[in-house]
């Protein structure tokens, strides 16, 4: 829009001058309704097209629908928010592009974004070098802690160590032998080596461990739903940790229910299979199987059924569900308006400082804190699968679990820490007591 | 005045307490069981499905049933369990009195998770070992043969000695030979006849059973056990051959399916169609817009969806493709890297188009009953959705081949691909069969999106995972001959599923793709090269 009225405007001709400032008038009243007065712009970077358009779009909405919802309670220091929307198109480099873009050209304060692990280390050199904020709102691998990013999604250890916990436990199972199913890239394989590295400290044995990967977007499991079958019938209780990418899932599932693998013989337990995947699939021969998440929509707390109603009402579709991602923004973008609130700017340094404590209450009751390594705390909640596509919780951690950055269960990773409060540093080596990384 | 406050409230508790034992009258052990049903914990909810199950009350197994489904209501403030049957009426579960109205304000199911279940799944066999119903008996025998649960063994006894139906009998008989196995105090002989047993069963589940046998077990009956297992694997892994040449013939299916509108318009007419995924999109959102409507309008005809999508998707999909060679490819013929470039911009353009239509998420395409669950050949599992596909997809390409052999239409389309001036100066109207060629080519591949939404995602996405796939295949089988892509599509899945239980998903994918540009090095034309002056047209 700005660059062809540059290149108009660099041929000045009468009519042309009239033309362009037509069009510049009409471009900015049609975009910026509220540009009368200043306003705080908020970056929103989700792709809206291409393969992750499928859960990124909704996190898009409902980050428009927190915008409008902090401007109808008067703003933020008496200025309007005003979110701006790319579209990384579910492209990589793009990402890092548009992260660009939001930042340099559109002066935004800070940007609410990424999904995939691989976008969110794409944005990261430019959100350093650049020096703002990002909120990364998805559960991922862990192994990271950088300033400019504040994760409010699952670490590790806040997802897949209490489901394994959990089907190790008299309730879940007591189950002895495990399948660590993947679609093949870094988020599965860095869980899976935490995972696997704590079933062999819990005294499972390499026999009793299978591992399994498959390319993205994988729709022919049959010969992976037998082999699960057959690893099953060794005569101990065996359990299935699903780390499959989103779209994946489905096909897996109606695989899983059609071969007749029943959540009462051999349970599942998904880490990337919520509300949004289920509504794609007939549950019904899925009931019982398991997914690990921070929230569901079926918790009951006055401050969810508020968001579920108030969600519905802005999209204007009673069926459209929440599900966790959407639950971390909401988080993310509570802490960040309070943290600009106790500082009284929004300048990106002054903001990354006052994070760490700051407290906002969650959708399921508790109230989750910023730690010093840019993570947050989080209860954790077991759900097995209803009839009707929604989630039954039937376990959860005793109490908020605080985001572990680093794992303490891989070798190279357990002896960092990450602290920007009095270490200031993402990966201080606790034994060589130096910032940078495993020696 | 506080002091009074609480004798009243004592008062009113002991009332309360009267009450309740006066409207349980005769409150015994299944009344009691019922009691702990209301607490919502689930180790209080295991107590009452074993006293239930125990207490030999006749409407026993009526309640647990109900639990299995989700059919018990309980409510916390009367403390009483009532069970929903199919029509949403309320019996009592305490007195198996109907209950008039809507029942206590408080109902909630009795919650679940796995571990119930399989209590539930035990007791229940238990308690239905000797139900008239056979199909009833035989999952209460697999139940049994699950659970190994030592107090069915004399209902085990009563029903085996009753039974007439012989697959009923083979299944008790297991059952029984499970529960001796894993019992203490059986013998040392009727465990070997129990091995013997589960031998001639011969599956997964003998496999298991035998596997995980407990460490107090006779030296005897374990070395049996060992030389069983030996036996079962081996009669199993010829099984397992089987199985994944079926495995392979139902990818090969799937592939041939997205492949054949492709082997069409790209083999017959030589058009490089990127947006051929689309068209198999187009194909499933019919069918889901087609369920949507059912489900709205009259849902008794759900089952026969697909059979009311296939001509829909079929005239959809085929329709867009006569608008795209109408619109664009016709001014494109003989420069194929523009045809490549505007029809991958095309699919880009109707992926948008259908995610700002129907939005980007996953929409739920139901399977109808007969493409649901899976049946046992031997030791093969085959699920009905795949079976179908495969007949589905057999059907399609005789059709076609019949299509291009024995009609006018058929005859013109070779005609013109063939030799398209000397068509043309017999009067053969060239425009107008190409666009129908290219019409059938993609209302093959919108029958295809009808096959495709039973098993996998239908999102805008769903053609871009299948569109490399089928170049391959049609590269392979021979560019122009349906033969060849008949046999390039099943070689390929079965090539796939046998490498894949030893190389895995991802390695079994590249594998097969590096043999393919190895062989296409050797035969350029494919596997079945078109002979004459086709090939230089």
């Amino acid at each position: 829009m700005i660059t062809s009225v540059g290149t108009v405007a660099s041929r000045p001709s009468a009519a042309r001058w009239l033309a362009a400032a037509a069009g510049l008038a009409l471009g900015l009243t049609a975009a910026f309704p509220a540009q009368a007065q200043e306003t705080i712009k908020v970056g929103i970077l989700h792709s809206l097209s291409g393969t992750m358009a499928i859960s990124e779009t909704t996190l898009k909405d409902v980050m428009l629908m927190m915008i409008d919802e902090q401007n109808k309670k008067g703003g933020l220091l008496g200025k309007k928010l005003e979110a701006v929307v790319v579209d990384p198109a579910s492209n990589w480099p793009l990402f890092a592009e548009k992260a660009r873009e939001l930042i340099t050209k559109d002066k935004v304060s800070v940007v609410f974004g990424c999904w995939t692990s691989v976008s969110r280390k794409s944005v990261l050199p430019v959100f350093k070098e650049l020096n703002s904020i990002l909120f990364y709102p998805v559960q991922y691998e862990g192994e990271e802690s950088e300033r400019n990013v504040f994760y409010t999604g699952a670490a590790p250890n806040q997802q897949a160590i209490p489901a394994v916990d959990y089907l190790m436990s008299k309730d879940g199972g007591e189950a002895k032998r495990w399948v660590l199913a993947g679609t093949d890239y870094v988020y599965p394989r860095t869980t899976n080596k935490i995972l696997e590295a704590y079933l062999k400290q819990k005294g499972v044995a390499d026999a009793d461990i299978m591992i399994n990967y498959t390319p993205f977007g994988h729709s022919d499991w049959q010969t992976i739903v037998s082999d699960i079958k057959k690893f099953g019938s060794a005569g101990k209780k065996t359990a299935v940790v699903s780390t499959i990418n989103g779209d994946a899932n489905v096909p897996f599932y109606k695989e899983l229910g059609n071969a007749g693998v029943k959540a009462t013989d051999i349970p599942s337990v998904a880490f990337s299979v919520g509300e949004e995947e289920l509504a794609g699939l007939d549950t019904k021969p899925l009931l019982g199987h398991l997914a690990a998440w921070n929230y569901f929509q079926s918790i009951k707390t006055p401050i969810n059924d508020k968001f579920i109603a108030d969600w519905k009402t802005f999209i204007k579709n009673p069926k459209r569900v929440t599900n966790d991602p959407m639950e971390a923004h909401v988080i993310g973008f509570a802490m960040w308006v309070k943290a600009v609130e106790k500082v009284k700017t929004t300048q990106p340094d002054k903001v990354i400082d006052a994070l760490p404590g700051i407290e906002a209450p969650n959708l399921t009751g508790g109230t989750s804190k910023m730690l010093p390594n840019h993570h947050i705390t989080k209860p954790v909640f077991i759900g097995e699968v209803r009839a009707d596509g929604q989630f039954d919780v039937v376990w959860k951690t005793p109490g908020l679990v605080p985001g572990d950055a680093w794992s303490d269960f891989l070798p190279g990773s357990k002896d960092l820490e990450a602290d920007w409060v009095t270490l200031k540093c993402g990966n201080y080596n606790k034994v060589t007591k130096k910032c940078g990384g495993a020696s | 005045m506080r002091a009074f406050r609480d004798r009243l409230l004592a008062l009113v508790f002991a009332l309360g307490v009267l009450a309740a034992l006066a409207s349980g009258a005769q409150a015994g052990p299944y009344e009691d069981a019922l009691l702990r049903l209301t607490a919502d914990s689930f180790d209080d909810t295991i107590e009452g499905i074993n006293g239930v199950a125990l207490s030999g009350n006749p409407r026993a197994a009526a309640v647990i049933e109900a639990l299995q489904d989700g059919r018990l209501l309980f409510s916390a403030e009367s403390k009483r369990v009532f069970i929903k049957d199919k029509s949403d009426k309320l019996t009592d579960a305490a007195s198996g009195e109907a209950v008039a109205g809507a029942g206590p304000a408080d109902l909630a199911p009795v919650r679940l998770n796995n571990r119930l279940r399989r209590i539930i799944q035990a007791a229940l066999g238990g308690l239905t070992l000797l139900a008239p119903d056979p199909a009833k008996r035989l999952e209460a025998a697999q139940a049994v043969f699950r659970s190994r649960d030592a107090n069915a063994l004399p209902t085990l006894d009563q029903a085996i000695a009753k039974e007439t139906d012989p697959r009923v009998k083979q299944a008790l008989i297991e059952a029984r030979a499970a529960v001796v196995l894993y019992l203490d105090t059986a013998s040392e002989a009727d465990k070997l006849e129990a091995v013997a047993v589960i031998r001639q069963r011969g599956d997964q589940e003998a496999l298991g059973l035998l596997g995980g046998l407990p460490a107090n077990t006779p030296p005897a009956v374990k070395k049996a056990a060992a030389d069983a297992i030996a036996s079962i694997e081996n009669s199993l892994a010829m099984w397992t051959a089987l199985q994944n040449t079926w495995y392979g013939l139902s990818l090969g299916s799937v592939l041939l399916l997205a492949a054949i509108g492709l082997a069409i318009t790209f083999g017959v007419m030589g058009v490089i169609n990127m947006a051929h995924g689309e068209m198999v999109m187009l194909g499933a959102y019919t069918t889901f817009v087609v369920q949507e409507v059912i489900r709205a309008r009259n849902p008794a005809l759900f089952d026969y969806s697909l059979a009311i999508a296939i001509p829909l998707a079929f005239l959809v999909a085929g329709f867009v493709g006569i608008l795209i060679e109408r619109g664009i490819i016709r001014f494109l013929y003989g420069r194929p890297l523009e045809t490549l470039l505007a029809t991958w911009g095309l699919s880009l353009i109707l992926q948008q188009a259908v995610r700002t239509t129907f939005g980007p998420t996953n929409k739920d395409v139901g399977n109808p009953s007969w493409m649901s669950g899976a049946f046992e050949l031997g030791h093969i599992t085959i699920t009905y959705n795949r079976l179908w596909i495969v007949v589905f997809t057999l059907l399609i390409f005789v059709g076609l081949l019949g299509l291009l052999r024995f009609t006018r239409l058929g005859l013109e389309m070779r005609a013109v691909t063939q030799n398209r001036a000397m068509a043309a100066s017999m009067g053969i109207r060239t425009a107008r069969i190409d666009a129908l060629t290219f019409g059938l080519g993609s209302g093959i591949a919108g029958l295809a999106g009808v096959a495709l939404s039973q098993i996998d995602n239908v999102s805008p996405n769903l053609g871009q995972g299948y569109i490399i796939d089928s170049f391959m295949v049609v590269v392979f089988g021979g560019v122009g001959n349906l033969w060849g892509t008949l046999v390039g599509a099943f070689t390929l899945g079965i090539a796939n599923k046998f490498l894949e239980p030893y190389a895995g998903a991802v390695l079994a994918k590249i594998a097969i793709l590096v043999l393919i540009i190895l062989f296409i090095q050797k035969r350029p034309r494919g596997l079945f090269a078109l002979k004459g002056r086709a090939v230089e047209a």
